[in-house]
């Protein structure tokens, strides 16, 4: 078998959107020549902010979404060759809200077993018992099967987006922000109950979020988005104990922990957005980025090979770490 | 004497099954120059008790308190005229959604000019010259043109600007703001809030923050107050909460946030077992006794404030048995 479980191969999506009357529609791209490879059990984390494309590309690596180039390989065979119903075997998603990525008219018991019924395992009855070894498995009291979402904290709903994403054993797990509607306190415990499946049932999980302290907790590898782009692609380590690209040091210095000493932290990024409709060559980046040279405003930055990912600036060695340094 | 005195809050809340204490008797001061930080989860009361100082509440909801004072005026007693007099002149709000909390079918600079045109009789051309300073003071480029922009036109950070500038018109004694930054990227949050330091030295504003973030409050705050079910559990400068944290209930939530560098990636992190208790009805003794592990039978009663260091209160009774525990 081999290593990598889920692939993608200078994946890009793009869309239209309708300027307003008369003035025709221009090309959004979400998802700019995306490449990555998900090794089978490790926790690959893809951190961005809001409009960097990391719905989107969760979107099509659930077969939802097509790619507009490029390809999604799932044990090295396309995603566009299998049927949609193959797919969610093998990959199912953890939603951010568990309010609305649950149906509110379906009991627990009927959320849960929906994925069995839709690939037709069982009968009634070993669907129940399954569904009550779900529930005991993500921590959820068995009264609880009869209740309906509506009844539930947040933390009880997660827990049932869990347990429903997890009832056909699937290899691949999306993540996407699984804990960034919870407190403080229910986080922590969901965050403790995807380790402990993970060991349990060997899962490879794919965990988007904008939350840095969350990934440096849980993530083996970090791909941070930027606007469609990966910018930097490292080992968790790595990337905490050395940023390379400008972005991804706003990013680390952005973490407030909860320390009185520290002060707020100067980021010295600029707030402009670059367009996501102008297809510019440059960085994109450029507009926010306190060491912009002239060069990154016009020319692609080159991808540069670390002893554990890359990164892609224009910023060479030396100047990155006088930057680190300082 | 003192900006803010609050002293035994109550907010209540009538339902069919009796009354529902959301608030229970919360006192603290507020110097001018000073921020103070409410810090709690979903359903603490802390964004009712700053509702309730702005005497915002719906009208089915019941403010009691033995004290209610700003700027020396009786705030328990005034009839709504004063305090709409006070309201976005004295003491101004930042509230949480940017999205919802702008009127979508007015134009920034309607919405800007409006309070200043309200409280103080200055001309419309004065009123702008104010909201372009103040919007290029928050970081707004081309402020004259965003003026006669309308709220979907921005992105959310511009929006969340708009939204401190619109509090800054009046240049208010105290400005309360709601999680004034949950809904924005990591990189702009920092630069909010130091938006928002910098403005309230400048201005010598006080400032109430709430927010659920301990790494915001620990960063930001000269006080914190920590809220849990309608009580405040632990106050005091923030130094000493958040270096020597006392009440079970900070231990807990501070050990639930990963902190890069500090938690071992991958460990469990610490969790608070149950839920919030049920706040219908007076509650005698301590709320949190159901979720503490170091509950004991006189926690059912009085609950005293004990005093590790000036300033620094604590609302429990196992106080001195878990000094050794630590």
């Amino acid at each position: 078998m081999s290593d990598t479980v889920l692939e993608l191969r200078d994946v890009t999506r793009r869309f239209e959107v309708s300027q307003g009357a008369f003035r025709g529609s221009a090309m959004l791209t979400a998802v700019s020549h995306v490449s990555l490879q998900v090794r089978r059990g490790e926790v690959f984390a893809l951190v961005g902010e809001s409009g960097s494309g990391k719905s989107t590309l969760a979107k099509m690596l659930l077969g939802l979404l097509p790619p507009s180039s490029g390809e999604i390989l799932i044990d090295n065979a396309p995603l566009s060759r299998r049927n949609r119903v193959a797919v969610a075997r093998r990959i199912q998603p953890i939603f951010q809200d568990p309010y609305s990525s649950l149906n509110p008219r379906k009991s627990i018991a009927q959320l849960v077993a929906l994925p069995l019924v839709v690939h037709g395992v069982g009968d009634r009855a070993s669907r129940r018992a399954k569904v009550l070894e779900m529930l005991d498995m993500v921590g959820l009291p068995r009264r609880l099967l009869d209740a309906y979402p509506g009844q539930l904290s947040g933390g009880q709903r997660q827990r049932v987006a869990i347990a429903r994403a997890l009832v056909m054993r699937p290899e691949v797990v999306i993540c996407d922000e699984p804990t960034s509607a919870l407190d403080v306190s229910v986080q922590a415990q969901i965050l403790n109950l995807l380790l402990e499946l993970k060991r349990e049932l060997g899962l490879t999980y794919f965990f988007i979020s904008h939350n840095l302290a969350v990934v440096e907790h849980l993530a083996d590898r970090v791909a941070v988005m930027y606007l469609g782009r990966i910018v930097e692609e490292r080992s968790r380590a790595g990337l905490f104990a050395g940023p390379r690209h400008p972005y991804t040091r706003a990013l680390l210095d952005s973490v407030l922990t909860p320390d009185p000493e520290l002060g707020l932290p100067d980021t010295q990024i600029g707030a402009m957005m670059a367009n996501p409709m102008s297809d510019d060559s440059g960085c994109p980046f450029a507009p926010r980025c306190p060491s912009a040279m002239d060069i990154c405003r016009t020319t692609a930055p080159p991808v540069r090979t670390l002893s554990d990912g890359w990164a892609t600036c224009h910023l060479n060695q030396e100047q990155e770490e006088a930057l680190s340094a300082s | 004497m003192a900006l803010l005195d609050v002293q035994n809050l109550v907010v209540d809340i009538p339902t069919q099954r009796g009354v529902f204490h959301a608030v229970r008797d919360i006192s603290f001061t507020l110097e001018r120059g000073e921020t103070l930080a409410i810090v709690g989860e979903s359903g603490s009361g802390k964004s009712l008790t700053s509702l309730a100082l702005m005497n915002l509440l719906p009208k089915l909801m019941k403010r009691k308190a033995a004290r209610l004072t700003f700027d020396g005026n009786d705030l328990l007693d005034m009839p709504e005229r004063g305090m709409r007099k006070l309201r976005g002149d004295c003491m101004a709000m930042i509230f949480q959604e940017p999205m919802t909390s702008l009127n979508p079918a007015y134009t920034i600079g309607d919405q800007l000019t409006e309070a200043l045109r309200c409280h103080r009789s200055v001309s419309a051309s004065a009123a702008r010259d104010r909201a372009v300073q103040l919007l290029e003071r928050v970081g707004i480029a081309a402020a004259d043109r965003r003026l006669k922009q309308y709220p979907h036109q921005l992105s959310g950070g511009l929006r969340q600007r708009v939204m401190i500038a619109m509090a800054l018109m009046c240049s208010p004694d105290l400005i309360i703001a709601d999680e004034p930054t949950t809904a924005l990227d990591v990189t702009i949050q920092a630069q909010i809030l130091r938006l928002l330091a910098d403005l309230k030295k400048e201005f010598g504003m006080a400032m109430i923050l709430i927010s659920h973030d301990l790494g915001v409050v620990a960063r930001v705050a000269d006080k914190v107050a920590v809220m849990y079910a309608g009580s405040v559990v632990e106050s005091g400068p923030v130094r000493p909460v958040f270096n020597a944290p006392s009440h079970p209930y900070t231990r807990g939530l501070l050990s639930c946030i990963p902190v890069p560098g500090r938690t071992a990636p991958g460990a469990p992190l610490g969790a608070i077992p149950g839920q919030l208790p049920n706040l219908i009805g007076w509650l005698e003794g301590c709320t949190f006794r159901d979720r503490c592990a170091f509950a004991a039978p006189e926690c059912a009663g009085e609950i005293p404030t004990a005093e590790p260091e000036p300033g620094h209160e604590v609302r429990c009774v196992r106080l001195p048995a878990l000094a050794g525990a630590a």
